[in-house]
């Protein structure tokens, strides 16, 4: 009987155990998996609801969507041409539509076409290539995967965080299904700024407990208000956190009314997080401003009230501190706010920002009439994101050649008369050198071991080629490190060196029918361009007097992959 | 000066003749590439027997995170801010620094300790900036750092990188206005092989597709396309030069530490950072101008002295044995050793028992290139008055940011003053300090 009762004893102990250890390890990896495959939202027209009206893909609704975007797109570029004009200077004739349609792919998933895409585009009339191209990514989920990671930057940065509290990848996630089902941007922004709930379950919660490291479990209301400041305005207001600005670099209030910035500015804007409180397995709360702080040359601590550094009349009086915070950045008459959310778009389209810096638009300098325009529109429809991007996609600027019968400055590219030669990122050069080397689209419908090829090989190659972080936009040249990686790397090997399975030099010298269309389909898939004459020539030669053929395919692939014109966006 | 100017024809000898196609296919076995390595170890051979100026170096041991002045160089120990690290004697009479550094104690007879750094930059980002590049950020303009400058005003050649970051933290010195040539080249634990060096087919067909890459593809990317692009932008033509040469070059071999002895390793200490800076010595041997080597850990905002006491004993073992090893080289008096991070601590101690950033009176120890020895310069208060209004006023001899790099730039033979000329054609000042003329060696 005892020796049945201590049975009965041990056996309930360990199943409490194993119950407990259960829920511990599922309260760890909740969030670690994917969710739920991505409802795709389609072209549509803003609704008011939040989301988009889902509608099937058609050559009819590309037109509409076309014809309804053309007053502002003619707008824009009447703005261009008059302030190249007013400078002296020429501007380039529009670049061929396969350029076009690689700097969309770039801009939206972050590698060239597939030699498969370029194929599907040839089979429509030219002049519809480049919308249906667009299109067509915009429904894709490497778009919406793309960008997320992109936003992440933006949002929460690329550092790890502590993993007891925060989930990059499942708020990575959560962004790709915001892109997918073509969320409003206030409304993201707003539900990113009122977050409320546990990281796992609610994932926007996560922009805020990207900063419990710093903050001792709680959040951060100092990077926090950095980084509202800088995605959501449009501002660099972070030396306001120690001094008042005594330099002229930051000035604050509205229109005529300026004045320089003051560390109140900043630590009022800062208050508005303090409302958000940790509440154990709840997560984070809602509760009352609570914030304290000694300004620099004070003897006391002051009791600082959440506020606002400019438009404090936009501010509503009655609310929850962050729902009050949420309205000020989304109202319609916060054009500064609405001018940041364009400046992160035109960043993303082009590769680099339209003027200084993607979050440097200062109150006290005239704003690029250019992104003034594309402001009023984004706000007038809804702030619908896949409208802004068709907007910029269709704009004179973007799709400006980026040759030119004249001589090119910076100063031309600096003012859009012809498009910037911009480097890619590393994760772009990635994409692009692998997809370079492919016949068909990778993607998440490409078979699980491409995947993983694609996976890891990307992830290597980023790690050593050197992540920029969050310095997204810079332009510097390449460097004798990242030259070795594609010179020798093990990445560049494995996709050079004919492998069936795996490459397109396989391909070419399997398939095509003579070194002519071998020559041509590499440049295509890689390069995404016919060559020229001269270019044809010299390699076909190559091919021919070969006494190895696949060598000579292997070598000219790693030509054009180690190509300046493969890494840069032009 | 024009940055242009001399980057075209001194950074990179002329990339033109270099590459082209003649050059490299005509240049029969061995090609362009050896016969260049060839050439340049001559011209070493050369200049080292007959010009007794030896160009001077730099190897930055870079403190990420910001260490604690009381912890390290500047202990206050007993008082209210001393905090648990007491206070030894070292090889310099009268002169004590934090017990967490006892093999550097018997160093610093060799060494001038500055303690009384001050900088306008609390945060890591701006003031890590501001150390590396002498100049505070300003949104308009990228300043290089202190190795990029020493590499653009001494062009002197090596085959390998001579700007190099290892084990870099994040934030590794950046040639700023004056390029991306100047950047440093980036390894990681000396332990591991240089990665990518090696080619993956014989030599005449990796020339050959070198050849095809610049004599076909790359004329045609740039042929109506942006003024100068290579040399204003895409510096692809410059940079691959660079990596063929460091691809076929005896230099390598300074990467590998595993040909010093077993005690040598030992010495510097079983870490990265040990390993690191014992490659420094060896790549500056070899021509490398300046050497960066990266120790995290230091940002001690809890348990300050657990995380302080851990750094140092990665610290201390490394520099103590660098120190060591240039002075019994003879390469102290043409290699400057500078240990510091981006700003001190605070003197309070805050409730986590940690402490906060603190720009206001910090250390930098710098030694070798004419920096007197034995020298200390500046101090802080035993019992500051922390009066907001008057930061310095806690501080003897306040030393700032501008100060310290015309310091060192003196120490080098650069000229601190003179005008360098962004690519938008601003005049900029080399560093708008003065040299603190009490640790340089008249």
């Amino acid at each position: 009987m005892s020796k049945l009762r201590n049975l009965t004893t041990a056996s309930l102990r360990w199943t409490w155990f194993v119950l407990l250890l259960s829920l511990a390890f599922g309260y760890l990896v909740a969030g670690l998996s994917g969710n739920r495959q991505p409802e795709i939202a389609s072209l549509a027209d803003e609704s008011t609801n939040g989301s988009l009206r889902v509608a099937p893909v058609s050559m009819s609704a590309v037109s509409r969507i076309q014809e309804s975007l053309r007053p502002v797109v003619q707008e824009i570029n009447a703005e261009r041409l008059q302030r190249l004009a007013s400078l002296g200077l020429d501007h380039s004739e529009p670049a061929d539509w396969l350029t076009i349609c690689r700097r969309l792919s770039l801009a939206l998933v972050g590698n060239g076409l597939s030699l498969e895409e370029i194929r599907g585009l040839e089979q429509i009339e030219e002049s519809k290539r480049e919308r249906v191209h667009l299109e067509n990514l915009l429904e894709d989920q490497r778009f919406h995967h793309y960008w997320a990671e992109r936003w992440s930057r933006f949002l929460v940065g690329t550092d790890g965080g502590q993993f007891i509290v925060y989930r990059r990848r499942r708020f990575r996630i959560w962004l790709a299904e915001v892109f997918a089902a073509n969320q409003r941007y206030d409304r993201f922004v707003r539900e990113l700024l009122t977050a409320e709930g546990l990281w796992t379950d609610k994932p926007q919660v996560n922009f805020l407990t990207a900063t419990f490291d710093s903050n001792d479990g709680s959040a951060d209301p100092i990077r926090l208000a950095a980084r509202t400041s800088r995605v959501f305005l449009g501002l660099r207001i972070d030396c306001l956190q120690c001094h008042n600005d005594f330099l002229g670099n930051v000035n604050l209030g509205h229109g005529t009314d300026l004045r320089e910035g003051m560390q109140q500015d900043f630590h009022q804007l800062a208050a508005f997080f303090t409302s958000a409180k940790t509440n154990g397995l709840q997560g984070v709360r809602d509760g009352e401003v609570d914030y304290v702080y000694k300004y620099l040359n004070d003897d006391e601590e002051t009791d600082v009230q959440a506020g606002v550094p400019f438009l404090p009349e936009l501010l509503p009086e009655k609310g929850k501190p962050r729902a009050r915070l949420a309205t000020w950045v989304t109202h319609p008459d916060n054009m500064q706010a609405a001018r940041a959310a364009i400046s992160h778009v035109w960043a993303l389209m082009f590769g680099r920002s339209m003027g200084e810096a993607v979050d440097n638009l200062p109150l006290d300098e005239p704003c690029h009439p250019m992104m003034d325009l594309l402001a009023r529109d984004f706000v007038a429809h809804g702030f619908n994101l896949r409208r802004l991007i068709r907007v910029i996609a269709a704009s004179e600027a973007f799709r400006a050649g980026s040759r030119a019968g004249f001589e090119i400055t910076s100063e031309h590219e600096h003012n859009f008369a012809v498009f910037p030669l911009v480097r890619l990122r590393p994760e772009q050069v990635a994409g692009a050198i692998i997809q370079a080397a492919r016949i068909k689209t990778t993607d998440r419908e490409s078979s699980l071991f491409l995947q993983l090829q694609t996976m890891a090989g990307a992830n290597d190659f980023v790690t050593q080629y050197g992540d920029v972080g969050e310095d997204e936009f810079n332009s510097d040249s390449i460097t004798i490190t990242q030259r070795l990686l594609m010179m020798n790397g093990e990445l560049l090997r494995d996709l050079v060196e004919a492998n069936p399975l795996l490459n397109a030099s396989a391909h070419a010298g399997m398939f095509a029918t003579d070194s002519q269309q071998i020559v041509d389909l590499l440049y295509l898939s890689s390069l995404n361009r016919h060559p020229t004459p001269v270019e044809k020539e010299h390699f076909v030669s190559r091919i021919d007097c070969s006494e190895d053929t696949e060598k000579a395919i292997e070598d000219l692939v790693w030509v054009l992959l180690n190509s300046s014109e493969l890494a840069w966006n032009h | 000066m024009s940055i242009n100017d001399q980057f075209n024809h001194d950074a990179f000898c002329n990339s033109q003749v270099h590459l082209s196609r003649r050059t490299l296919l005509g240049a029969g076995a061995g090609g362009m590439m050896m016969s260049s390595i060839a050439r340049r170890l001559a011209m070493a051979d050369e200049s080292g027997a007959t010009d007794p100026a030896k160009p001077k170096s730099v190897i930055l041991l870079w403190l990420q995170g910001g260490p604690s002045q009381l912890e390290t160089f500047d202990p206050h120990p007993g008082g209210r801010y001393g905090g648990d690290a007491s206070a030894i004697s070292t090889s310099v009479s009268g002169l004590q620094i934090s017990e967490l550094l006892p093999q550097t104690a018997e160093q610093m007879h060799l060494a001038s300790l500055v303690r009384s750094v001050t900088s306008k930059e609390g945060d890591h980002e701006r003031a890590v900036y501001n150390i590396k590049t002498g100049y505070r950020p300003d949104p308009t303009l990228k300043h290089p750092s202190v190795g990029a400058v020493l590499c653009h005003a001494d062009q002197g050649g090596a085959d390998i990188p001579r700007h190099i970051s290892i084990v870099p933290n994040g934030f590794p010195g950046r040639g700023g206005y004056l390029g991306a040539a100047y950047d440093a080249f980036k390894i990681y634990d000396p332990a591991q092989p240089v990665p990518d060096i090696r080619r993956s087919v014989p030599e005449p067909r990796f020339e050959q597709r070198v050849a095809d890459l610049y004599d076909v593809v790359e004329s045609e990317f740039q042929r109506g396309r942006l003024r100068q692009l290579e040399t204003t932008r895409t510096l692809h033509r410059t940079v691959t030069e660079g990596a063929l040469r460091m691809m076929s070059s005896q230099q390598l071999g300074a990467f590998d530490v595993s040909a010093e002895p077993k005690q040598v390793l030992e010495s510097f200490g079983d870490s990265p950072f040990g390993r690191g800076v014992l490659a420094a010595t060896r790549l500056i041997e070899v021509g490398a101008r300046c050497v960066e080597v990266s120790l995290g850990g230091w940002d001690s905002h809890i348990t300050n002295h657990s995380l302080q006491s851990s750094a140092c004993g990665k610290l201390d073992p490394a520099l103590s044995a660098l120190l060591k090893r240039l002075e019994e080289r003879d390469l102290l008096e043409t290699t400057l050793v500078v240990c510091g991070g981006e700003f001190g601590r605070t003197p309070t101690i805050n409730p986590a028992e940690g402490r906060d950033h603190w720009p206001h009176g910090f250390s930098v120890l710098l030694a070798g290139c004419g920096i007197r020895r034995a020298g200390l310069y500046g101090e802080t208060a035993e019992k500051p008055t922390l009066d907001p209004d008057k930061p310095m006023a806690d501080v003897v001899n306040p030393v700032t940011v501008g100060d310290l790099h015309a310091t060192i730039l003196t120490a080098l033979g650069v000229d601190h003053e003179e005008e360098l000329e962004t690519p938008i054609g601003r005049p900029m000042k080399r560093s708008e300090g003065k040299p603190i003329e009490a640790i340089l060696d008249s």
